[in-house]
């Protein structure tokens, strides 16, 4: 086993591009220490991002951004109550995952990095059109979030780049809503979950756990834009058919996947429309 | 009264070295290579090339110096399978290294051969010839139990209702996972580690080597939970270490990891029951069918205790005069099902507390009401024979907890409710239910459990038994039975941990005894030391206690003040082995828990809103962790009954680990609010009866018959995953 400590971001890109095949980046460790004991091999090598944590975890608000750095937390988005007032979806999400150890170790990057379709963290920041700044040696990138997945568990991120911040638009949004279906209250990975978001841009609908990534269901997304009614559970479940193919696993079926999304937006959607039409 | 745990800062402050705390200078990992298939014959074991295994122990078979057997009831599950195997994850072959991560690289670089044979995984199935694999039909055991003439009463009886209910498996999640350490002190092996029960072990251990007990010490280390999981299987991990450790000549330490425990232990055996129900227009049963499957797994282990746990509570506690309850343990090809807290007792009370309900939705009577008209009065006999005679008022009771529960209001409220709101639905159930305290039948005359009391010289007592405190508060309650006993400060009592080279056989902790039987002796032997002590005045208490040890031991230096108590049978109490007829247990422990409940039917989940827990468990000993029993097995029950799902593949658990197996968390529970009644009990010391197992039994008919409520359904299996009701409301809002 390698572990290679970096003193700083440059030398942290320096050896990426240097053993980037053979080197994989530990931020919190909360997805790759899971299985630990029954990996298969012990030839395998990190680049340990820990050292860089002084640097490079806070958060900020820039004038038209929220900026979460490469080591930012969801204990960091909790604790910071400009984050959480004006992202409230960051806040629900941050606090349903895991308990505080893991939400005190791990990282938005990380989340995204690690490209788990279950991925607590990603819907909320792709329903509020997050960015990806990627770095390398070889200069800095910047890609939407919800054309960062390729498929499953394959990105646009080269092996010698770091994603080094998380650019999150400052908009005025007319409806928010994040809402996570695991096996229990809290510390469960999700069967499903959904985060809504309608702002300038338009609507945004996006899901985990139904597809080989996270993904947004643009059919949907499309039928809102244009004013269009939600008026059955049915019609729901057939946008969303455009746009999700969900699996049977350990954790749950196909079915109740893609019912349980299309009755979850359902509800939602029909009293978001109804406050619209009142207000 | 209820004294702080005994060993509570000691578990706060991290102070308590568990098994795998233990550091022994040179001690080796052991690990355990398993086989990958459910059923077939062993080819050939193959040891990759790749690997240095000069420093590698290892051990197969061929190194057992007694019985291949992990001895229990019968002697058919081997230490290490030789020729055969009989369930995925069978131990073959032990390994074990200095370097943890070599012991690791070792585990993955052997290669089990078989030639696969057809498995069984279906218990209900009829099994063809080249299923069997048991005896003439895979029984382990069958159990009858007979009352009155059913067969008469059917034949007259105009309503006649049925109904088959269904269970899953529970894994007990204990936090301390399985783990031993053994090495060798002169002739003597020494094992020490997580275990319910040193003496099975020390009996698993004789055989196995073919020595005498006197050749092997069985220590126990503090226990991070057990719930019945280190009942039977620590004995395995035990000769597995013992094995190694003499091979090696080294101390060894055997520590399960999470997956690993999870995947190859014991859980609770999965169950179909058939009730077949003769009713009158009133609702008053007559006669009761009842036939009971338990999936045993693979060897016969302890699943005939546990299927007679199961048969002797499957009436539930009403009167009826013309019953017939049939019971099979049958054999699997899936890893052994085992000891869990409750011990067949919550399979078969499921289906009898849903299948009222069913009863009272036919005759649209209010299944409290129906409860009512059948619940036990004092007097009456249970489907043994057995007589009521304790006191309990279960109308009263029922009554009691209905009213704890709001029932009535909430059922006016519910319903206005449902009609409303568009997609959440609630609903309340209710279970009645009893517990037999103790061992089984003449169990405990067989164990003839006993304890020493000792009297030291600085007046001080002393308590050594084998019982074990995995958290239960053994430790406490000892010491505070002794200590109220003497009229002393319980914190003086010295309670010595389970060694056998120390302490007496006083039993297994299981079953609900330890506070009932074992304190009952406890509290015989502290009278019995008070009466020694007697100079004339009286058996001296308290300070006059203490001085009158003291003075005892100035005058008789040296001298062991030892007293010895022993379990006698109470005069009166019979039963009968082969008829299944007789004084089932000693004493019951009653109980009425009503569940509140709010189904989404946007995401199928089911919550408990609040749960009223009200029992009669003789005398509370200590209300606090009388309360924490309470509170915890009904947090236990609720994750079997909604949350904890048992995935088999190949007849074994799929998703073994906690991620993907899902116990309960703070969130998912409602306040559980505890009720006690005490009718003091002739069974246990100052009036207690058992109270470990009892909570387990009543979650899942109370939350399953409130989701019926809720919905006005039939659901008949749990668990009651947000998966399984979907389907089961076919889509239906």
């Amino acid at each position: 086993m390698r572990v290679l400590t970096p003193s700083g971001l440059d030398h942290a890109l320096a050896l990426l591009a240097e053993f980037e095949s053979s080197l994989t980046p530990l931020a919190g460790g909360t997805d790759l220490l899971v299985s630990w004991p029954h990996q298969n091999s012990d030839e395998v090598g990190f680049l340990d991002l820990s050292p860089l944590r002084a640097e490079h975890s806070a958060p900020r608000l820039e004038q038209d951004a929220l900026v979460l750095s490469m080591l930012t937390t969801y204990w960091d988005v909790i604790a910071s109550e400009e984050v959480r007032t004006e992202f409230p979806l960051l806040l629900a999400a941050a606090l349903k995952v895991g308990a505080v150890q893991i939400q005190s170790a791990g990282t938005w990057a990380g989340n995204i990095a690690n490209g788990s379709p279950a991925a607590d963290g990603v819907p909320v920041l792709m329903a509020y059109g997050a960015e990806v700044v990627l770095r390398s040696t070889r200069g800095e990138v910047r890609v939407p979030l919800d054309r960062y997945y390729l498929g499953y568990k394959q990105s646009v991120r080269a092996l010698d780049q770091l994603i080094v911040e998380i650019r999150v638009p400052r908009r005025k949004r007319e409806i928010e809503w994040f809402h996570k279906v695991g096996a229990r209250f809290a510390q469960a990975i999700s069967k499903l979950g959904v985060a809504v978001t309608r702002d300038e841009t338009g609507h945004r609908v996006v899901v985990n756990s139904v597809a080989p990534t996270v993904v947004r269901c643009r059919a949907l997304e499309d039928h809102l834009d244009q004013g269009g009614k939600i008026e059955s559970v049915e019609q729901v479940r057939a946008l969303l058919s455009f746009d999700i193919a969900p699996i049977d696993d350990i954790r749950s079926t196909s079915r109740y996947r893609e019912s349980v999304l299309s009755r979850l937006l359902y509800f939602y959607l029909r009293k978001a429309n109804l406050r619209k039409a009142n207000g | 009264m209820s004294l702080d745990r005994v060993d509570g800062l000691d578990k706060l402050s991290g102070k308590s070295a568990f098994v795998d705390d233990l550091t022994v200078p040179g001690c080796l990992f052991g690990g355990t290579i398993r086989s990958p298939v459910a059923r077939g014959r062993i080819r050939k074991i193959h040891f990759s090339t790749a690997v240095d295994w000069s420093d590698f122990v290892i051990v197969d078979h061929r190194d057992i110096p007694g019985s291949n057997e992990v001895a229990l009831i019968e002697s058919d599950q081997p230490a290490l399978a030789s020729t055969n195997v009989r369930h995925l994850h069978e131990p073959v072959l032990l390994l074990a290294h200095s370097k943890l991560h070599r012991l690791r690289e070792g585990l993955r670089s052997i290669r089990v051969e078989i030639e696969a044979a057809p498995p069984l995984f279906d218990v209900e199935a009829q099994p063809t010839k080249e299923m069997l694999q048991h005896g003439s039909d895979n029984v382990f055991k069958r159990i009858d139990i007979r009352k009155g003439d059913p067969a008469s009463v059917f034949a007259k009886a105009s309503r006649v209702i049925e109904g088959t209910y269904r269970t899953g498996s529970q894994e007990h999640v204990y936090l301390e996972t399985q783990g031993m350490i053994a090495h060798q002190e002169g002739e003597t092996l020494v094992v020490r580690g997580s275990m319910q029960c040193p003496y099975y072990i020390l009996d698993a251990l004789t055989i196995a080597f073919d020595r005498p007990k006197e050749r092997f010490r069985v220590i126990q280390c503090p226990l991070g939970g057990g719930f019945g999981g280190k009942e039977e299987y620590p004995s395995v991990v035990a000769i597995h270490a013992a094995l190694l450790a003499e091979k090696a000549g080294r101390p060894v330490k055997i520590i399960y990891d999470r997956q690993e425990d999870m995947a190859v232990t014991t859980k609770r055996h999965p169950s179909r029951v058939r009730h077949r129900t003769a009713v009158d227009d009133d609702g008053i049963i007559l006669a009761m069918e009842i036939d009971i499957l338990f999936d045993g797994g693979a060897y016969v282990t302890l699943s005939p205790v546990v299927l007679s746990r199961g048969t002797l509570h499957a009436t539930g506690p009403y009167r009826c005069d013309h019953v017939h309850v049939h019971g099979e343990a049958k054999l699997t090809n899936s890893p052994p099902y085992g000891a869990f807290r409750g011990f067949g007792a919550p399979q078969t009370l499921f289906a009898i507390e849903r299948h009222m309900d069913v009863i009272a939705r036919d005759l649209g009577l209010d299944p409290g009401e129906l409860r009512r008209r059948n619940l036990l009065c004092q007097g009456d006999t249970l489907a043994t024979g057995q007589k009521v005679q304790d006191g309990v008022d279960l109308t009263a009771l029922l009554a009691r907890g209905e009213e704890l529960a709001g029932v009535s209001l909430a059922t006016q409220e519910y319903a206005a409710f449902n009609r409303s709101h568009p997609y959440l639905r609630r609903g309340v159930g209710r279970a009645t239910f009893y517990h037999g305290a103790g061992f089984t039948g003449s169990g405990e005359t067989h164990l003839a459990s006993e304890v020493w009391v000792e009297g030291l010289a600085d007046g001080r007592v002393r308590l050594l038994t084998a019982q074990t405190d995995m958290g239960q508060g053994t430790m406490t309650i000892l010491a505070q039975i002794a200590g109220e006993t003497l009229s002393v400060d319980p914190r003086s009592i010295e309670v010595v941990t389970p060694d056998t080279s120390l302490v007496p056989n006083s039993g297994p902790t299981v079953a609900s005894r330890t506070a009932m039987v074992v304190g009952k002796l406890i509290e015989d032997g502290c009278r019995e030391l008070q009466r020694i002590l007697d100079s004339g005045s009286g058996p001296p208490s308290g300070k006059d206690f203490q001085n009158a040890l003291e003075l005892h031991h100035r005058e008789n230096p040296g001298d062991l003040l030892r007293v010895s108590r022993s379990y006698q049978t109470p005069p009166g109490q019979n039963w009968d082995e082969v008829s299944y007829q007789g004084d089932a247990y000693a004493c019951y422990s009653w109980a009425a828990h009503l569940a509140h409940v709010e189904v989404d039917l946007r995401t199928f989940q089911v919550r408990v809103t609040d749960y009223v827990a009200l029992q009669e468990v003789g005398r509370v000993l200590n209300e606090v962790l009388a309360r924490g029993q309470i509170q915890g097995g009904v947090a236990q029950g609720l994750g079997w009954t909604l949350l904890e799902e048992v995935i088999l593949e190949n007849g074994a658990m799929k998703n073994h680990q906690m991620m993907n197996y899902i116990i309960p968390g703070s969130g998912d529970l409602s306040p559980i609010r505890v009720f006690f009644e005490e009718i003091p009990s002739p069974s246990g010391p100052g009036g207690a009866k058992g109270i470990g197992e009892l909570p387990l039994d009543g979650p899942a008919p109370a939350i399953i018959n409130a989701v019926c409520h809720a919905l006005s359904a039939s659901i008949r299996e749990i668990p009651l995953t947000p998966e399984v009701l979907m389907e089961f409301l076919g889509g239906k809002e």
